[in-house]
């Protein structure tokens, strides 16, 4: 007997759902990409058979960290960067939840970054977004990680020395074993893109391109968008890791010269996920670490037991 | 095989007047301060671990003390063992028999450079602190003889009625066919030295290793044991003390204390990132987690350690990470999101000497107000200082029931010294009933009746049935209880809030949170505090943590030479042992406060939390890497009290109270 009954539950879901109540309006600017996300979530969870209160989306701090406040799950907006820990430990803790971790391109390629590369190298089983837009929205448009170079802004008054960081192939390096970019200005697409990142049992990560019209870029700076799995021009093999590496590399570069790739890059449907890595290692118990605090049957353990070694 | 004189072995003890190289001392005759050293690496650890648990099984009450550098291969380290009939609380004051291994990983002397000739250290850095009368061994087979005659060992032997046994431990090992049986060899002549049963030492020997390796191990222990009979003409008095038992009892490190307070207070989660002296917990912990049902993890840096211990919470596991000053530095962000978030947690601070990367392997009570205060906003945490082996079991165990009663963050501030001091504890004393509960966290069937919003959303922080100051909390997966948790200040389903009048409800809930466990301190525990010394004394001694040790001793030696001196050990730093710590205060004339840093840090919280007896306290405080010796305690009573008109010889500082 669970002591977590909403997860697993079988049920009709209505996608009004997930718009809470006490907020049901999101507070983005118009025309902002985070929108896209939002509404693409709503979508795929229902068709992914996900209720409110078996997922628990995390998030860092910005404009995209209000996301949990628009989307009725278990939420935890946690701190700027550090979403990734929090909700890869939350789902060695229950394994059964629906994890889906969320922030910008600042808090999880710049700040965060650390976390970014070692979650993907562990292949956490869960769903990580970053809404991109290439930019620090709410601090007021300062160059981020992914800004392109020469990007001028109050902070790099002379544009940006710096090249932008390539989300995709670090993801690849890092070890993800799922990699999509969407675009907030594709929503078909993106939906496909986050139903697949849920179902896939490992470390997914999709790059979403939020627009963001307030301080950078606005939507129809994302237009025209090629889907890689459409379009005739590129034809390569998603499984292939030297393949997906090369197309990657190729849509990082054009992206600032206007060519909007987007599509599944590399899916790894073989390889374990980490909460398997460490059951076979014998360092995860079978029954979830948070299950047993409510187990009546359950004998715990005391250091009385373990004393033998110290006489 | 034989030993060769050196001459001052033979020589027929003398009456002398012992000159000042250690003025401190009033020690008893009846107890055994064993110091083996050598380099690091060369096992002295583990070799002093089974000779403590030897005299721990003979009847003796047992406490070591380690000293190391920050480096895995060669420079100076030794261990201390002190051995009585009765409870030995701390290191004591120098010590009695020197056994100096060599150390195999010195580095080559050279003109210019600051550190010396290394080799001979194991022997020269370790005299000044050997008491009259102490017996020396040393391995001649390791140290040269050109070295030893430019210590002056002979005159100083004379000086200080030492008893010298040069021995070719290297030698006999080699014979044996393995050179670091050296160690081996030196327990026993140890062992023979003492006039100690070899009977326990095989008896560990024979647990930890087998076959041949066991064998030349036995051996070469029998033959060192012998060759004291056979071949020494022994001038020393110095025997091993005898003493009894009541109950069994387990050698213990503070590091396994605070380790299996978690284990019974029901965490099954830790996430850390090695940093000296913490490891400790962390590796124990790691070790024994996939026995019973625990998840270990070991992260890219503390941010993520701390922020992981965090989720685990969030999610239902009973959860800690822990670190030393630096690493607990990067803790801070992770730790405010827990007191804002009110998700229950217990960090450890094992602190060591500051700032900076300081003095990784030393000790010092130097991040008191770090711990109290650091991450942005007004602190809502529990922190308790333990200052014994006992101690550290119980509030380790304690954080955890108060952490999850109340959702808030629980740290444990302790120290290198009691992280990796080793004490014999009554088994007994563990034998009790896990607290595997989450406190305040609502079952499904709860939730239930608990209050929600018009949408059906959890009122995690509602404003009605806050008993304590606490709001209950629910899980994620659990039917009923979404709500939204944020560093954000949040209304009561947890939604981003800057609304004036819920701000001030959820901030002084939060912060109250803290009275209504002070008040089941005192109301519903025994005291964290520990008292002791003559309950009428007009002078009092109060400490905090590990220094405990020395200042009982101290406090003692103090009354048995005429004094009337009392002590009290404060454990509990926030919410502070207000009522304790002022009735100890109002009960004396005068007070002085030791603890192990320059700046005087826990005076000055007593001063905050009290706001008063500034013109009572005094401070000893010791910042040079070493922990408190009782004699210099005592000699600092002497020089501040008495109001003797002399600066105190050992390497400690006194701060007049405020005003004078």
């Amino acid at each position: 007997m669970s002591a977590f009954n909403a997860i697993g539950e079988e049920r009709e879901i209505d996608r009004d759902e997930y718009t809470p109540g006490v907020e049901p309006q999101p507070t983005w600017c118009p025309g902002c990409g985070d929108f896209g996300v939002l509404k693409s979530l709503k979508q795929a969870l229902p068709e992914v058979g996900k209720t409110p209160e078996e997922v628990l989306a995390v998030t860092g701090i910005g404009c995209s960290g209000k996301l949990n406040s628009y989307l009725d799950t278990y939420g935890f907006h946690t701190i700027h960067g550090r979403s990734l820990p929090v909700a890869r430990a939350a789902k060695l803790a229950n394994p059964e939840l629906e994890v889906i971790a969320a922030g910008g391109d600042g808090d999880g390629y710049g700040i965060g970054g650390n976390h970014f590369i070692h979650t993907a190298r562990e292949n956490h089983d869960m769903t990580y977004i970053v809404f991109n837009n290439e930019i620090f929205g709410l601090t007021k448009g300062q160059t981020s990680p992914t800004s392109p170079k020469g990007h001028k802004s109050k902070t790099q008054p002379s544009g940006s020395a710096k090249s932008p960081l390539r989300p995709l192939s670090m993801s690849l390096n890092a070890g993800a074993t799922y990699v999509a970019r969407t675009a907030a200005v594709n929503p078909n697409q993106a939906k496909e893109i986050i139903k697949e990142a849920i179902e896939h049992d490992g470390f997914a990560h999709v790059d979403f391109l939020t627009q963001c019209p307030t301080w950078n870029k606005d939507a129809r700076q994302y237009v025209p968008y090629v889907d890689v799995q459409e379009s005739d021009d590129y034809d390569f093999d998603v499984s292939d890791r030297e393949e997906a590496a090369q197309m990657m590399r190729e849509t990082e570069d054009v992206l600032n010269e206007g060519t909007v790739l987007t599509g599944r890059y590399y899916v790894d449907d073989e390889s374990p996920s980490y909460t398997e890595e460490k059951k076979a290692v014998g360092e995860m118990p079978e029954q979830p670490v948070a299950e047993r605090y409510f187990d009546e049957d359950a004998e715990w353990e005391r250091s009385y037991d373990l004393l033998e070694r110290h006489t | 095989m034989t030993i060769h004189s050196k001459g001052f072995r033979h020589r027929e003890p003398k009456i002398r007047i012992r000159l000042a190289t250690w003025p401190l001392i009033s020690m008893s005759d009846d107890e055994l301060i064993w110091r083996v050293s050598g380099g690091s690496g060369d096992g002295i650890d583990s070799t002093s671990q089974n000779f403590a648990k030897a005299l721990m099984r003979s009847g003796l009450d047992v406490f070591t003390h380690r000293h190391y550098p920050s480096r895995i291969r060669g420079g100076h380290t030794y261990v201390e063992i002190r051995a009585a009939a009765d409870e030995v609380q701390s290191r004591g004051d120098g010590y009695n028999f020197l056994l100096a291994l060599g150390d195999s990983f010195a580095r080559n002397p050279q003109e210019e450079a600051y550190y010396g000739n290394e080799e001979i250290k194991p022997l020269s850095e370790n005299l000044d602190e050997l008491r009259e009368g102490g017996v020396i061994v040393y391995d001649e087979g390791l140290l040269s003889e050109d070295d030893v005659a430019d210590l002056d060992l002979e005159e100083r032997a004379e000086e200080n009625d030492w008893h010298v046994y040069p021995v070719d431990l290297r030698g006999l090992a080699k014979e044996h066919g393995r050179e670091v049986m050296r160690n081996t060899a030196g327990v026993g002549i140890t062992a023979g030295l003492l006039d100690m049963e070899l009977e326990h030492i095989e008896d560990l020997m024979s647990g930890a290793m087998g076959g041949d390796i066991l064998e030349a191990n036995l051996e070469i222990l029998h033959e060192a044991y012998e060759m004291v009979d056979e071949e020494f003409e022994t001038t020393h008095d110095l025997r091993v003390p005898t003493g009894e038992h009541d109950t069994e009892q387990a050698l213990l490190s503070g590091s396994n204390a605070i380790a299996y307070g978690a284990i019974d207070g029901g965490c099954r989660f830790i996430a850390g990132y090695p940093m000296t002296p913490w490891t400790d917990v962390f590796t124990i912990l790691s070790q024994n987690f996939p026995d019973i049902g625990g998840v270990s993890e070991q992260v890219e840096d503390e941010i993520a350690a701390a922020a992981l211990a965090v989720g685990a919470s969030h999610a239902g596991a009973k959860a800690m990470s822990g670190s030393s000053g630096g690493g607990f530095a990067l803790m801070s962000e992770p730790l405010g999101l827990a007191e804002m978030t009110e998700t229950p947690l217990v960090l450890v601070e094992s602190m060591r000497a500051g700032p900076s990367t300081g003095m990784p392997t030393k000790p010092e009570q130097g991040d008191l107000e770090f711990v109290l205060y650091t991450s942005q906003g007004d602190s809502s945490r529990v922190v308790f200082a333990p200052g014994t082996i006992e101690e550290a079991y119980e509030q380790t165990r304690l954080a955890f029931h108060i952490a999850w009663e109340y959702q808030i963050p629980t740290i444990i501030i302790y120290d290198q010294k009691l992280s990796g001091e080793n004490k014999n504890v009554d088994v007994e004393f563990f034998d009790r009933e896990p607290e595997p509960g989450l406190g305040t966290t609502l079952t499904e069937e709860e939730l239930k009746e608990a209050a929600h919003d018009n949408s059906g959303k959890f009122e995690r922080f509602g404003y009605e049935d806050n008993e304590k100051n606490v709001s209950k909390r629910s899980l994620p997966g659990q039917k009923g209880g979404r709500y939204l948790a944020t560093g954000n200040e949040h209304s009561p389903v947890g939604h981003i809030s800057e609304d004036p009048d819920n701000r001030v409800y959820q901030m002084t809930r939060r912060i109250e949170k803290l009275d209504s466990i002070r008040e089941e301190l005192d109301e519903e525990h025994d005291s964290n505090q520990t008292y002791f010394g003559d309950e009428d004394a007009e002078y009092g001694i109060i400490t905090w943590g590990s220094s405990q040790g020395a200042v009982v001793e101290a406090v003692e030696r103090l009354n048995d030479s005429g004094h009337s001196v009392k002590g009290i050990s404060v454990s509990d730093m926030m919410p502070f042992a207000e009522a304790e710590v002022t009735e100890f205060l109002e009960s004396v004339d005068e007070a002085m406060v030791v603890e192990m840093n320059a700046t005087a840090q826990f005076r000055g919280l007593i001063q905050k939390e009290l706001g008063r007896f500034g013109d009572k306290m005094t401070s000893l405080l010791k910042y040079n890497g070493n922990p408190f010796e009782p004699a210099e305690i005592v000699e600092g009573y002497e020089v501040n009290v008495a109001d003797e008109d002399r600066e105190p010889s050992a390497q400690v500082r006194i701060e007049p109270a405020a005003g004078d």
